[in-house]
């Protein structure tokens, strides 16, 4: 099953533990992710379901292409990463 | 008369409250987040408070009286229909998708539990729940001329300025900046636009008397008389007598008719305050005296007030939302871009500074 990390910034704001989830695309493990977690969705995701503009998800070390519908396949034994720019003040 | 304002920064939600003769900061909240806005519903004694965490988006909290915050739900967009194209003046997709909180207001006592929302990029939002749900106003949100809206200071438009008469909450009016003035008369479901008169001379010379292209910096209106209505525009000074149909401009305002807010007095339809600023592509205070600006005729003729006041390399830019007024009409608050928090007893006569090193201040509001 894949693994899922959130980065550390948003665990003040939401707390989003380490995981593992089921799926096969980074939508479906969002969401998989999100079913217990339903406040941590709108950190993530926009109105839209999107990526937010300055959240990045890494699956094994490469970054997503498509940030709309998060279709980028996920492997059962992948790494998935959700983490934040670093920019802001 | 009230004695306690929360302040929010972009660092922090700061309570002020006043001892004796004096205000104190008692109380700061969301230490080190970005809080754009608060709202202190007096009917309840419920505050809520927007904040922007940037990469996590934008949030609201609650705290019901004598209890801590919490999260409540976000005011969010529908999903946005298939095939659909609106793009902004740049070319790029608007999106349906909160951007930040730009207005948060009480409905009257006919609706308790009831708040109004304003957003970027445009959407309206209403809560009968005390923001435990949030519906989209569609009759505004689809309207034609909603998508002619633009951007102004930001890239997308923002809904800032919310009015409800206090006699029925089902008429309200709103500004946009920029989208001019608009009045509903069924608490939301229909729109119509209003603002003639006013005047946008950074447009095309085809739309710099189109009421939809009016860039309104703040919309006040006297609680009392709502038919007297206040904006503080881009271009400058305008009034209204008749709720908003018509506007006239005001052009000579000593220092300086270009600013960001505006504040009506609650009962006293002549009686308004502005805080100039030089003019658009110089956003300071002008000769780096920071001075706040009165009329208490309607408009024809201002004092300029300074007593208190830093009259000497003053950079403060006092955001639209930054100054208040209280029940009374006596007291006001603002606070500025570098930090001050000034308030006055005395509609203005003389004003006391509380800090200048707060961060820098987005909203004032008595509580």
């Amino acid at each position: 099953m894949p693994k899922v990390a959130f980065t550390p910034n948003i665990q003040r704001h939401v707390s989003c533990p380490d995981t593992e989830a089921e799926g096969r695309t980074v939508r479906e493990v969002l969401d998989a992710v999100f079913a217990g977690n339903t406040r941590a969705r709108g950190y993530v995701l926009d109105d839209q379901g999107a990526l937010r503009r300055h959240m990045a998800i890494f699956i094994d070390g490469q970054q997503i292409t498509d940030r709309e519908r998060l279709s980028d396949a996920v492997g059962a034994h992948s790494s998935v990463y959700v983490f934040q720019a670093l920019s802001g003040g | 008369m009230s004695d306690r304002l929360l302040v929010s920064t972009r660092k922090g939600l700061f309570t002020v409250v006043r001892s004796g003769t004096g205000w104190d900061i008692t109380r700061v909240d969301f230490l080190a987040d970005n809080v754009t806005l608060a709202l202190h519903d007096r009917r309840d004694g419920t505050t809520y408070v927007a904040l922007d965490h940037g990469h996590f988006g934008v949030k609201v909290h609650r705290a019901k009286q004598g209890q801590a915050f919490e999260e409540i739900a976000t005011p969010a967009y529908p999903p946005r229909p298939e095939g659909l194209v609106q793009n902004d003046m740049w070319g790029k997709p608007i999106p349906w998708s909160t951007q930040r909180i730009w207005a948060l207001v009480a409905a009257g006592a006919d609706e308790p539990g009831t708040i109004w929302c304003g957003t970027m990029p445009g959407g309206l939002f209403k809560s009968a729940d005390h923001g435990a749900t949030w519906h989209l106003l569609r009759g505004l949100w689809d309207h034609p001329k909603r998508a002619q809206w633009n951007g102004a200071g930001m890239d997308l438009p923002g809904l800032h300025s919310i009015l409800i008469d206090p006699k029925t909450s089902q008429r309200v009016a709103i500004a946009v900046s920029t989208g001019g003035v608009w009045f509903t008369e069924d608490g939301g479901d229909s729109w119509q636009q209003r603002g003639a008169g006013m005047r946008a001379d950074h447009v095309p010379p085809e739309l710099t008397n189109d009421p939809n292209s009016q860039d309104v910096h703040h919309l006040a209106w006297c609680r009392a008389k709502p038919e007297r209505m206040w904006v503080q525009h881009h271009n400058g000074i305008f009034v209204s007598d008749d709720e908003g149909q018509n506007f006239r401009e005001i052009t000579d305002v000593k220092p300086s008719v270009f600013g960001f807010a505006v504040a009506a007095h609650p009962t006293d339809p002549d009686i308004a305050w502005f805080v100039p600023e030089i003019k658009d592509e110089k956003r300071i205070p002008v000769d780096g005296k920071l001075v706040v600006t009165r009329t208490r005729d309607g408009g024809k003729s201002f004092e300029v007030l300074s007593d208190g006041l830093p009259q000497s390399h003053a950079y403060d830019v006092v955001y639209r939302h930054a100054l208040t007024i209280d029940v009374s009409g006596n007291r006001l608050a603002f606070g500025s871009t570098t930090g001050g928090l000034w308030v006055t007893e005395n509609q203005g006569d003389a004003w006391k500074c509380v800090t200048h090193t707060l961060p820098p201040v987005y909203a004032v509001t008595f509580a």
